[in-house]
């Protein structure tokens, strides 16, 4: 019985790579075959483009929907057993018909493309942005204390009101965002859906108080003021508690 | 602002009940100090001093019990919930000598409170309740409407916490919650992974002065948090841990087990006391 062995060579030839490559030439990652560049290690270049294509919104740049939910998914999982405060935001561009009717899909498509843009710079590189539907963006932000929710969510929606989008020779446009945010549920075992689902409930909001707004589901505070920190930790003795110098926990919060 | 509850959760939980004389619920306020590890081994010393012990996974779905006891049930409490299962079959024998309701992983989603989720939680708990001289129940962490609910329907609740700050907080912080929305006087706290003698009595008592301090005036009635045990740091945990067993049974004689036994000393005391 023959079995193919690792070292036997790969025929590009029997291979119908054509499609591939077309799809990576499309998104200007080369799919052409390099000099002297091995077939094992060509088609590695091939596999990981189109990994890589699945995975982007092509307009964009930024990640698509599936890649969206796959992050989700796993933030989820990790907040139920490690209690991080994981914020979720869901962006959608105002009046974005208006857009495209009045300066034409090409507008609009300028206009999607700069918003991502200014969405990439805002953020961390531990966070995530993704283009979740046709004009309705998300950011999946780890680590963020729920203090600091609304102050990152606003600075959002200001940077892309303050862009000013050219999308055609001297013409400019404005626009505005409404976003809704919700947090991970802390140590309990949910679903992304329902995570989803509460912040598109503040996005909602958020268009009906009026547009260009944040809307937060606020999650329930364990409230520990400094005060009653500073009695609990002044008189401890400071042998079972961890050298100073050692980051500050961040699984409780403080409210103001 | 303060205790924003979310447009998820309509009711904050209250006393759901009055709290139930045989069932002791095992909580913490941030995860993964230890309570899965309590729970087990506190049933399985309970059990060797003659008591009739189920533990019930309330975490439903994180508490990793299959893991520690490693049984793999194939009928489980989300069964039971489902209609698919009776209590009766979804009820295991551990190790330990005592018995078991697992969640099972298909819990998928309880970070709701739904009516239907309470009514049948509490149809569970008080089908068990006759059966047993002991209902222990391994909550979440945290405050989730869920871990509220089950630790509502305990007389005696065992706040499992660690030496290290955040856990000191966020224990003091559902403690706070525990008096506030569930009229609790009293909460027995276990503080796990001790480094010294002695120290978890000084973290009790610190803890009862910041409670006296600021909420027991709010509240207008006294609150105590009686200090039931250490569990001192010992790598035999880890280790039993690994092997799936139960450190109690395993290795009695090492510090932890020898802590633990203590503990069941003195829970079994409370609650003969109680019913007495
Ligand atoms: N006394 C101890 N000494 C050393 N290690 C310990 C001790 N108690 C617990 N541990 C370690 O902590 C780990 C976590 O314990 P466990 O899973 O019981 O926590 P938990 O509070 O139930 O967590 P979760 O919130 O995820 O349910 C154990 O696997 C064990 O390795
Ligand atoms: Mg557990």
């Amino acid at each position: 019985m023959s079995s193919p062995s690792a070292a036997q060579p790969v025929d590009l030839q029997a291979l119908n790579l054509e499609d591939a490559r077309a799809l990576l030439e499309h998104d200007a990652q080369n799919g052409d075959r390099e000099a002297g560049e091995s077939a094992t290690h060509y088609l590695q270049r091939v596999i990981d483009g189109l990994c890589d294509l699945s995975l982007k919104d092509p307009l964009t740049g930024l990640g698509n929907r599936r890649h969206f939910h796959a992050v989700l998914g796993r933030s989820i999982e990790a907040v139920a057993r490690t209690g991080d405060s994981v914020l979720l935001l869901l962006l959608d561009i105002d009046h974005f018909k208006r857009i495209n009717d009045t300066h034409g899909h090409h507008a609009g498509d300028q206009v999607l493309r700069a918003i991502a843009a200014c969405l990439a710079r805002c953020v961390r590189p531990m966070d995530t942005v993704a283009r979740y539907g046709g004009e309705e963006f998300a950011l999946i932000l780890p680590h963020c204390r729920p203090g600091f929710g609304l102050v990152v969510a606003e600075r959002v929606r200001e940077a892309i009101a303050a862009l000013t989008i050219s999308v055609a020779p001297l013409q400019t446009l404005r626009a505005t965002v409404s976003v809704g945010g919700a947090y991970a549920p802390e140590w309990v075992r949910s679903t992304a859906e329902l995570w989803i689902e509460r912040a598109d409930q503040q996005l909602y909001r958020a268009k009906a108080e009026g547009r260009n707004r944040v809307c937060l589901d606020q999650p329930r505070e364990l409230a520990v003021s400094a005060e009653e920190k500073g009695l609990l930790f002044s008189q401890l003795d400071l042998d079972e508690l961890p050298p100073p110098g050692v980051p500050a926990p961040t699984a409780h919060r403080v409210n103001a | 602002m303060n205790e924003t509850v979310t447009p998820a959760d309509p009711q904050p939980v209250v006393m759901a009940q009055n709290p139930i004389g045989k069932v002791v619920a095992v909580t913490s306020g941030k995860g993964g100090v230890g309570k899965t590890f309590v729970s087990a081994n506190l049933a399985a010393a309970l059990a060797r001093r003659g008591l009739r012990v189920l533990v019930l996974d309330a975490d439903l779905g994180l508490a990793n019990l299959d893991v520690v006891l490693n049984l793999y049930p194939k009928l489980t409490l989300h069964d039971v919930f489902t209609g698919k299962a009776t209590l009766e079959e979804a009820i295991l024998p551990a190790p330990g000598g005592f018995s078991v309701l697992l969640a099972g992983s298909g819990m998928v989603e309880y970070s709701r409170l739904t009516p239907e989720v309470r009514s049948e939680f509490l149809r569970v708990v008080h089908s068990l309740v006759p059966r047993y001289d002991v209902v222990l129940l391994d909550t979440g962490a945290g405050i989730s409407d869920v871990v509220l609910f089950a630790v509502s329907l305990a007389s005696e609740v065992l706040m499992v916490a660690t030496p290290e700050p955040t856990s000191l907080t966020d224990a003091y912080a559902t403690i706070k919650v525990l008096a506030g929305q569930q009229q609790r006087d009293q909460v027995r706290l276990i503080v796990n992974q001790t480094s010294r003698a002695g120290s978890g009595l000084a973290i009790t008592r610190q803890l009862q002065q910041v409670l006296d301090r600021f909420v027991v005036g709010a509240l207008g009635r006294p609150f105590t948090l009686a200090h039931l045990g250490d569990i001192p740091a010992d790598p035999e945990v880890r280790q039993a841990v690994m092997r799936r067993q139960l450190l109690v049974k395993s290795l009695p004689d090492s510090p932890a087990a020898t802590a633990i036994a203590q503990i069941a000393h003195a829970l079994k005391e409370k609650l003969a006391a109680k019913s007495g």
